[in-house]
């Protein structure tokens, strides 16, 4: 439903954010990304509008074709504010009141650290650490106050930009086509020939005359890739319902209720900096060791749950938002949920609607990618087969189904004239669809062109095709001696792109 | 479809059949006065009818006037003899259509009679294929469109040839089929399987090593068929525990369940003893069931019966005491072998207060246990320690003194018990039926007088390798009801002892005495005038009986088995018998070296029910062998070592012979024999087995033999 609406807007947002998130860390301030989900051409305005204040070079660097050190060194100077361009979208007053309170928390603590030092005078040793304390603490609260000042100061640089007049930049072209309608795309081979180290790329998709093709990829993909990060969850469904065997008396446990939109927003956790947003805090916490050293030290890598268990626990268990739900928490039989992954899988699973399919069997659809991704790891390997038509991978799962279900009855071959023939199906079906021989059937199985069925493995696969052998290198070349520390730890050449659509997370979670 | 020489028998024998009609219902005048009253006129003109026929009035009108009841009511009262029946046929036209119509039970020699017998059979009921060695599609699909709604049973536990494909077309066309017996079907596999599965009414299914048959197979039928009642799946080495589970949560009529040999473990126990009406559970040689899974299986079942755990090597008392504490209900349990009889197992049976069987054969006993044993059971009825070590004669009379009801005591190779456990035994179990003692040697003269003294009901006696003389044969005489008696390899009886059993025990059926040699012609003939229904005599290595001995058991009319293996006859003896005794269908003559072709040309005319024969050492020809071939019943055949034999008569005996299914041969024959005969003989459902023993012309003395023997056990 509404995932549909969205996706066009996302694949442009999406690919356009990695320049963006750029952009911000260049301390360039507050884009007015709200504004921009309106049009393509809007939008695309609205960036060259702020782009008259980047020089070029940084630009380009923003979409990781080029690696300066350089630009590295300003770009940490000037990280803290680059929080800034982030928080605007969605400043909060209520996260500035409990980071506040926190703060405030914190102080008391550093208080009666003072308070023990005093009353115990002379030991030396004890002395040392308790300063040692003291100190991390103050500085935490430090760097804390400043983020959530500066939370306010975009407000109202925002003001003063809106003011001024945008200014076109030849260099911010080569970045256009990317993110806007495909009018642009004839201007970026242009735009790139200057750059005399992309030589090759430029050959590349000259002599291909497949420019569009390139970018229609470059956008595919980056939107498979924004949709495909839920992979990250594989372990969650570990969790998942863990709750089942649980039984808690009703009231001796707080229930909270997220709403829809925190349910489906694919991050949960932000940094306070820039504003990315992330799976797991553990992630977070690595991220947040590229804005300063004070992030590196073991206190702040610790897992803050720790922090948190030292109070008294109050167990907290979660409600479904889908009224009628058992798991809402208005039910009769009320089971609740263990943690916000099962809510957010609950969730998904039960009142959402199955978005992926297979792109091997095309008929088993699924609404957590998660479960996608496991059932692709067997898919077409199902040999256990009910007469009813459902496939198991295992027998004893078989076994089970038909013990439960009166006139179930497992299926038999009656020879492996079934299995030939769907792999005669196969092979038909990639030729027919005109690809090349050696694709693979993955590849082949999404070049009907379901986009909603694409994952990383046929985004490789395509990318793969359409230009055999650069596209990967002249993009993500470069990568290597850009700063990491300020992305999220790259798991695939796509986590550069990727990451870059976390700005607009809370943005689509609102929609 | 009526064959000449049956006609010709059957016009031999219609004087017979008028006798027999009248012996009917004179006979017996009146079975079951109530609902017969009106037929009671009617038997009357049947009574009549022979007179009439002497008379010399239309014999045929008078026949054809008797009602389709009447003759129904004759045929019921022919079931004992098959033979009968086929008379009764030939008497005249409607009593032909009367036979055809009142026919439930259907047993063709050969699968290409099944469509003349279809045809003539509409109403059968059970079809048994077991004579059939090869049976096609097409005839179990003439077979489904034949009998449809009217066939409730069939056997095809022999049969080879048929794959899925016929199973469907019998297990759709016939809803009513409630029994299908496959054992031995060991090339169906899941599909077959699943054919069987729509046989929706099926209550009896056998199984037996169906080894190609998997979970998903057993799957299929346990969805497919769930008024099972009996479900054999021995031997089913593809079915685990997924298969047998489901089977156990989908057939809850189950009453008898055979897992012998099948590789489970105590997975599927809990779901099987969950069946609520289960009574009879086979476990025989399940290795992967031990003693710490036994222990697990929590699951009770109250209506257990019989249980049979033999040979389940990897479990011991500890594992049965467990699992003997969930079934409070059983009347039988066999744990023989790899299980030790200890004070502990012994009294876990304590609480089975309705156990009457027991069969510990190949067990270590002790004494204490077998005490135990004693005093946890109420009543036995039945106890087998066959070939286990150490039953002394204190531990047999301590529990046969407690259990006096025993009608059944099986103490074979016991070697250690003497008189005095038969003191005991005789003096409390009066109503012992039927006793094994094979191999008791230190019971004496003495014991054997305490048998005919005191067990009158004794039925079944095995004294083979015992001490036994003649005067212990006179005591046994005493026990008038005897019907089996087998006292081979007993060297020291003689005449005078047989000549006491032929006066004491007129309804003795079989006797062996297998190696008995101090037996002659006397006493045989003795034997064949005092025992009228003999049926089953083993006299093979009395090297003293002749030709005379036969003529005398050729009035045995009912004699089906004769074993004469090395005994001093010729062929005109063999005459004799296949002349007297119609109803022979197995024979042994396996080193008779006078019996040549003559005997072999009579044999052929007239055994016509010759099933089986071994003619090693024999002096036949191809002549006398190519005879035999007119016997159409025959199908086993051992010919090792007869020298008139050429592989040219061989091949063609083979041919000739439609329902040969297993025939032994000299293994220097196979060369000479074409190939493609061989193949030929084979596809019909023929199988070859080629020996290479050595020639040996000379009959060792049996106290030779004996000595040899047990040299070999020991």
């Amino acid at each position: 439903m509404d995932f549909k609406l969205r996706r066009p807007l996302e694949a442009s947002s999406n690919a356009s954010s990695s320049m963006m998130s750029e952009i911000s860390r260049n301390l360039k301030p507050g884009l007015p990304f709200i504004q921009c989900d309106s049009t393509n051409i809007c939008y695309g305005a609205r960036q060259e509008q702020s782009f008259s204040e980047f020089p070029p070079p940084q630009v380009i660097q923003s979409r990781g074709l080029y690696a300066r050190e350089q630009k590295t060194e300003t770009k940490s100077q000037l990280e803290p504010s680059s929080a800034v361009n982030d928080l605007v979208m969605d400043w909060n007053p209520r996260l500035m009141l409990s980071n506040l309170s926190f703060l405030e928390q914190k102080i008391h603590q550093v208080q009666d650290i003072v308070r023990s030092i005093i009353s115990q005078e002379g030991r030396a040793n004890e002395l040392a650490a308790q300063q040692q304390l003291v100190t991390a603490d103050l500085t935490y609260i430090i760097i804390q106050l400043i983020s959530t000042a500066g939370t306010l100061l975009p407000n109202i640089k925002n003001a003063l930009l809106s003011a001024t007049p945008p200014v076109g930049q030849p260099g911010v072209m080569a970045n256009l086509p990317v993110n806007a309608s495909q009018k642009q795309h004839e201007v970026l081979p242009m735009e790139l020939a200057k750059a005399s180290e992309y030589d090759e790329l430029i050959k590349d998709l000259n002599s291909g005359g497949e420019g569009d093709e390139l970018i229609k990829c470059l956008n595919n993909s980056v939107a498979e890739v924004s949709e495909s990060i839920p992979i990250e969850d594989h372990d969650i469904k570990d969790y998942d319902d863990g709750l089942d065997g649980e039984n808690l008396p009703p009231g001796s446990y707080e229930v909270l209720q997220l709403e829809k939109e925190e349910i489906l927003a694919p991050h949960t956790h932000f940094c306070l900096i820039c504003g990315k947003g992330f799976k797991r805090d553990a992630n977070l916490r690595m991220h947040m060791r590229g804005h300063g050293d004070e992030y590196k030290t073991p206190a702040a890598l610790a897992k803050p749950s720790k922090e948190a268990s030292s109070e008294p626990a109050i167990i907290r268990r979660y409600s479904c938002p889908f009224v009628g739900c058992k798991r809402n928490k208005e039910h009769k039989k009320f089971q609740p949920l263990k943690t916000i992954l099962c809510v957010k899988n609950h969730y998904k699973r039960s009142h959402c609607d199955k978005s992926y399919t297979c792109s091997r069997c095309k008929t088993k659809k699924f609404s957590v990618i998660a479960d996608l991704k496991t059932h692709e790891k067997h898919c077409g390997r199902d040999k256990w087969i009910c007469s009813c038509g459902t496939t198991f991978s295992r027998k004893d799962k078989l076994f089970g189904h038909v013990a439960l279900f009166q006139g179930h009855a497992p299926a038999i071959h009656m020879d492996d004239a079934k299995v030939s023939g769907t792999s005669d199906h196969a092979q038909v079906g990639e030729t027919t669809n005109g690809m090349v021989a050696n694709m693979g059937y993955n590849f082949s199985g999404n070049a009907s062109d379901d986009a909603q069925s694409l994952d990383i493995k046929d985004v490789d696969d395509g990318q793969g095709y359409f230009s055999p052998m650069n596209f990967d290198a002249c993009n993500f070349g470069g990568l290597d001696e850009f700063p990491r520390s300020a992305y999220d730890v790259s798991e695939s050449p796509f986590s550069f792109l990727s990451t870059g659509t976390c700005s607009f997370i809370p943005r689509n979670g609102e929609n | 479809m009526v064959k000449s020489r049956d006609l010709c028998r059957g016009i031999d024998r219609s004087d017979g059949f008028a006798t027999l009609t009248l012996d009917l219902f004179s006979g017996s005048p009146n079975p079951n006065p109530c609902s017969y009253s009106r037929s009671a006129k009617r038997v009357r003109v049947s009574c009549a009818s022979p007179a009439a026929a002497a008379a010399g009035e239309n014999r045929s009108n008078l026949f054809d006037s008797l009602s389709e009841e009447v003759l129904f009511l004759i045929l019921d009262r022919l079931e004992s003899d098959p033979l009968d029946k086929k008379s009764f046929s030939l008497v005249c036209r409607s009593f032909y259509a009367a036979e055809s119509r009142h026919r439930r039970a259907l047993t063709p020699l050969r699968s290409g009679l099944l469509p003349a017998a279809l045809a003539r059979y509409p109403s059968v009921s059970r079809l048994d294929l077991s004579l059939c060695p090869s049976v096609t599609d097409a005839a179990l699909a003439s077979v489904g469109g034949a009998l449809r709604s009217s066939l409730r049973s069939i056997n095809l536990s022999r049969s080879r040839g048929f794959s899925y494909a016929g199973i469907e077309s019998i297990a759709v066309n016939c809803a009513a089929l409630v029994e299908i017996n496959l054992s031995n079907a060991t090339d169906l596999s899941d599909a077959a399987a699943a054919a069987i599965g729509r046989a929706r009414n099926l209550e009896k299914l056998w199984l037996a090593r169906c080894k190609m048959v998997t979970d998903m197979g057993i799957g299929c039928i346990a969805v497919g068929c769930q008024k099972l009642r009996l479900l054999c799946l021995k031997w089913c080495l593809g079915i685990s525990d997924l298969g047998v589970g489901l089977v156990a949560v989908k057939c809850k009529r189950l009453r008898s369940l055979d897992l012998s040999f099948v590789p489970i473990t105590e997975k599927c126990l809990p779901a099987v003893l969950r069946l609520p009406h289960l009574e009879d559970l086979a476990l025989v040689g399940c290795l992967s069931i031990d003693d710490e899974g036994l222990m697990s299986v929590k699951q009770e079942s109250k209506s257990l019966q019989v249980l049979d755990m033999s040979n389940c090597q990897h479990v011991n008392h500890t594992g049965f005491s467990s699992l003997l504490s969930k079934t409070p209900g059983l009347r039988q349990i066999s744990l023989a072998y790899y299980c030790k009889v200890t004070h502990s197992l012994a009294s876990s049976l304590q609480k089975l207060y309705n156990l009457q069987s027991i069969k510990l054969d190949g067990c270590e006993v002790t004494t204490s246990g077998l005490k135990t044993m004693a005093n946890s059971c109420r009543s036995l009825g039945e106890l087998s320690l066959s070939k286990c070590s150490g039953v002394t004669d204190e531990g047999l009379s301590f529990i046969v003194t407690k259990h006096k009801g025993l009608g059944k005591l099986d103490v074979t190779c016991c070697r250690n018990i003497t008189d005095l456990s038969l003191a005991s035994i005789t003096s409390s179990c009066t109503s012992l039926a039927n006793l094994s003692m094979e191999s008791c040697i230190l019971v004496s003269r003495e014991g054997f007088r305490l048998i005919g003294q005191r067990c009158h009901l004794l039925e079944e006696l095995d004294l083979t390798d015992n001490d036994l003389d003649d005067e212990g044969l006179r005591a046994i005489s005493g026990c008038h009801n005897l019907c089996v008696l087998k006292i081979g390899i007993c060297l020291k009886i003689s005449d005078e002892g047989l000549i006491h059993v032929a006066k004491g025990c007129p309804n003795l059926q079989e006797l062996d005495l297998y190696r008995s040699v101090g037996i002659t012609d006397i006493g045989v003939m003795a034997i064949a005038r005092g025992c009228p229904l003999l049926q089953i005599i083993n006299l093979s290595y009395c090297t003293e009986v002749t030709d005379h001995s036969l003529r005398s058991l050729s009035k045995c009319s009912n004699l089906n088995t004769l074993e004469i293996r090395g005994c001093q006859v010729s062929s005109s003896g063999l005459a004799i018998i296949a002349v007297g005794c119609r109803k022979l269908t197995k024979l042994d003559i396996k080193k008779c070296y006078y019996v040549d072709d003559a005997g072999m040309l009579l044999l052929a005319r007239f055994s016509q029910n010759l099933r089986q024969i071994n003619l090693s050492y024999c002096s036949v020809t191809d002549v006398g062998l190519l005879a035999l071939a007119s016997v159409s019943c025959l199908q086993n055949m051992t010919i090792l070592h007869s020298g008139g034999l050429t592989s040219n008569g061989l091949a063609a005996i083979l041919v000739a012979c439609g329902g040969l299914t297993k025939v032994k041969l000299h293994s220097s024959f196979k060369p000479l024999i074409p190939k493609p005969i061989l193949e030929h003989v084979e596809a019909r459902g023929c199988v070859f087995q080629w020996r290479d023993k050595p020639f040996q012309v000379e009959l060792e003395p049996s106290e030779v033999w004996k000595q040899q023997s047990q040299e070999m056990h020991v």
